[in-house]
C-alpha cells in the first residue's frame, strides 16, 4: 500500500469549536507520512456578511474565530509539520494571511510560509445582469439591483499548487469544501488531473471531512435509540488515506463520540441529491458503489468511489441583501396557558388587520408546535393541555420600521393583553438571500500568492 | 406484515441546498433493507409531508449502504433565505420522517 496520508477535519463551520483541533494535532504529529489539518468555515451565507465587514474595514472580512482556530496550534504545526489548508479568508484571504503571520511572530516560531488562494470574487467580473442569466433553481437575481458578494466555488488546484510550491499554511476563499482535501491528497500523491477515480476518492475523503464531528458521532445522538459516548468531548475526524484513494475515517485516541458505518454513512449522504453525480469542480463524484466496512473501534475504510469527467460549468453563490427578519416572543405558563397564548395571538392579529393590513406575519406556538409545522401562523393545530407556552412572531420587511409594529403590538401584550404574558424578547436581524449560479470555467481565475517575510 | 415506526428501524439525517431537502435514510440492520424498500417509497415520504405540499419526491438508492437518499422539492418555505419559520434549513425534518410509521415485512 506504501505511503498514507493523513488529514484531520478540524472545524465544519464558521461556528465550530475551536478547541477541536488540539486532539487531532496530537494526534497527527505522531502519524508517519504527511500530515494535514483542514478548517472548513464557510458556509452559503458567511461570506457574504465577511464582504460587508471587509466594506467596513478593509483589513478584515477573514473568519472572526480565525484567532480562536489558529492559537492554539500553531506552534505545534509548525514544528511537526503539519500543513495548515482553510477557507478561514473568506472574503479576505490575503488579511488573514497577515493575520496568521503575525500570530506566529508573537508566539515566537519560525515564520510560516503563508499561501494566498484568490480568484474566486466575481464582483467586477460579472454584471448583475450577467449573473442572473446564469442563475439555476429561481429567479432572485432577476430584480437584485446590488450583489453583497458573488463567489465561485474554485476547486483543488490552486491548493495543490500552494503546497507544492512549499506553503505551510494555505488560505483561501471559496473553494469547494471537499477540496480542502484534495488538494493536500493530489499535492502529496502525484495524482493526475484527469484520473477521475482517485480524485473523486479524494473527494468523497474531503466530504466525509468537511462537517468535523458530524461523522464521528455529532449530529447522530438520539438517547436510547442511537447513543454517543462521550459526546462533550467527541473527537474530531482524522482520515487516512493511501496513493489508490483507500480511505480509513478514524479519530484521535482518548476522545469521546463513534465511528461506525452508521455514523459514516449519514455523513455520506449528508447535503447529497442524485448521489451518482456530486459535482465539484475537479470531478463528478459517484457514490453508487460506495461501501463502508468497520476495520475496528471507531475505524470505518470507506471504498469505491468513481469518478467521471469534472463539469463544464463551476458553480457559484451570489448573495443580495434581503432586508430584515423582525422576531418578538412571550410567554404563558400555568392553568389555561393555551387559552391565555391563543388569545394573545388573536389580539394581535385583530389589531394589526386594522392598522397595518399589509403585514404578512408568522405566529408558533414554542413547546406545542412551532417546527413541524407550516400552516402559515394559522395555528390550526390541537394544542393539547401545555402548561408553557412561547409565542413567537416573525415578520419580514424591506427596512427595520417595516416589521415594528408586530413587535410593538407584540410588546404590548404586557399591559394589554391576556393575564399572565411575560418574558418578551424582540429583535431585527439583517437577511441575506443567495442565489446559485452556474459560470463558464473562463470566468474562473484561481492565482496563488506567497507570503513570506513579516510585512 | 407489521406496522413499525420508521425511528425503530432506520436512521435518519437531513441536508437542505435552498428550497430543496435530502433526507439520507439508513438502515441501521443491513438486512432489513429490502423490506424498507418496499414499505418506504417515494410516494409514502411525500405524504408524510403533505403538510409541506412537496412538488416532487425522488428516491434514490444505494443498496451496498443499505440506505436511501430522498429528495424533496419546495418544501422549506423557500428556504432559509424567505422562511419566517425557526428551522429554515429543515434540519429538524429527519424527525418528522421517523415519527411515521409504515406496514413493513417481517425479515425473518
Amino acid at each position: 500500500m506504501g505511503q498514507r496520508v493523513y488529514i484531520g477535519g478540524a472545524a465544519g463551520f464558521a461556528g465550530d469549536r475551536t478547541d477541536a483541533a488540539g486532539p487531532l494535532v496530537e494526534a497527527l504529529s505522531k502519524a508517519d507520512g504527511p500530515r494535514f489539518l483542514m478548517f472548513e468555515t464557510l458556509a452559503e451565507r458567511t461570506l457574504a456578511l465577511s464582504q460587508l465587514e471587509r466594506r467596513r474595514d478593509p483589513a478584515r472580512g477573514y473568519n472572526p474565530a480565525l484567532e480562536r482556530f489558529i492559537t492554539p496550534i500553531l506552534k505545534r504545526c509548525l514544528t511537526a509539520n503539519i500543513r495548515i489548508v482553510g477557507n478561514f479568508g473568506a472574503a479576505n484571504p490575503k488579511a488573514a494571511a497577515l493575520r496568521i503571520q503575525a500570530i506566529a511572530h508573537e508566539q515566537g516560531v519560525r515564520p510560516p510560509r503563508i499561501a494566498v488562494v484568490e480568484g474566486d470574487d466575481l464582483t467586477g467580473v460579472l454584471s448583475v445582469q450577467e449573473l442572473a442569466a446564469r442563475e439555476t433553481g429561481g429567479v432572485l437575481l432577476r430584480t437584485a439591483r446590488e450583489i453583497v458578494a458573488a463567489n465561485l466555488y474554485l476547486g483543488a488546484q490552486p491548493i495543490a499548487e500552494a503546497l507544492d510550491q512549499g506553503a505551510d499554511i494555505v488560505v483561501t476563499g471559496r473553494v469547494v469544501d471537499s477540496a480542502l482535501a484534495l488538494g493536500p491528497l493530489v499535492h502529496a500523491f502525484h495524482w493526475r488531473w484527469d484520473d477521475w477515480d482517485k480524485l473523486a476518492a479524494g473527494t468523497l475523503a474531503g466530504h466525509l471531512l468537511e462537517c468535523g464531528a458530524q461523522v464521528t458521532g455529532g449530529y447522530f445522538a438520539d438517547p436510547g435509540v442511537k447513543d454517543v459516548p462521550g459526546l462533550a468531548e467527541a473527537g474530531y475526524p482524522l482520515a487516512e488515506i493511501d496513493a489508490n484513494g483507500g480511505i480509513v475515517i478514524g479519530k484521535p485516541a482518548g476522545t469521546g463520540g463513534r465511528v461506525d458505518r452508521q455514523t459514516v454513512i449519514e455523513q455520506i449522504l449528508y447535503e447529497i441529491h442524485d448521489p451518482a453525480a456530486y459535482l465539484v469542480p475537479d470531478v463528478v463524484l459517484d457514490l453508487s458503489d460506495v461501501t463502508v466496512e468497520e476495520t475496528g473501534r471507531d475505524r470505518v475504510r470507506v471504498s469505491g468511489a468513481r469518478g467521471h469527467p469534472a463539469p463544464e460549468t463551476l458553480k457559484a453563490t451570489v448573495c443580495v441583501d434581503a432586508g430584515v427578519l423582525g422576531e418578538a416572543e412571550i410567554s404563558y405558563a400555568g392553568p389555561n396557558a393555551v387559552g391565555r397564548a391563543r388569545l394573545a395571538a388573536e389580539v394581535v392579529r385583530d389589531r394589526l388587520a386594522t392598522r397595518a393590513p399589509d403585514l404578512q406575519f408568522r405566529v408558533d406556538a414554542i413547546g406545542v408546535a412551532s417546527i413541524f409545522g407550516n400552516d402559515g401562523g394559522a395555528l390550526q393545530r390541537p394544542w393539547g393541555d401545555a402548561s408553557d407556552v412561547r409565542l413567537r412572531f416573525s415578520a419580514r420587511g424591506a427596512k427595520p420600521e417595516d416589521v415594528r409594529m408586530l413587535l410593538d403590538e407584540v410588546e404590548a401584550l404586557y399591559c394589554a393583553g391576556p393575564a399572565g404574558g411575560a418574558g418578551v424578547r424582540r429583535h431585527v436581524t439583517p437577511r441575506l438571500a443567495s442565489a446559485s449560479c452556474l459560470i463558464e470555467r473562463k470566468f474562473a481565475r484561481p492565482r496563488v500568492s506567497m507570503i513570506e517575510a513579516p510585512a | 406484515m407489521s406496522k413499525v415506526r420508521l425511528r425503530d428501524v432506520v436512521n435518519a439525517r437531513a441536508g437542505d441546498k435552498g428550497n430543496r431537502l435530502n433526507l439520507a435514510v439508513v438502515c441501521r440492520d443491513p438486512q432489513s433493507y429490502a423490506a424498507v424498500a418496499r414499505a418506504l417509497t417515494a410516494e409514502m415520504v411525500a405524504a408524510i409531508f403533505v403538510s409541506r405540499r412537496p412538488a416532487k419526491v425522488v428516491r434514490y438508492d444505494l443498496p451496498k449502504l443499505a440506505a436511501f437518499n430522498f429528495v424533496l422539492d419546495d418544501v422549506l418555505e423557500g428556504g432559509v433565505n424567505s422562511s419566517l419559520g425557526l428551522d429554515g434549513h429543515g434540519k429538524s425534518l429527519s424527525f418528522l420522517l421517523l415519527d411515521a410509521e409504515v406496514e413493513i415485512a417481517a425479515t425473518k
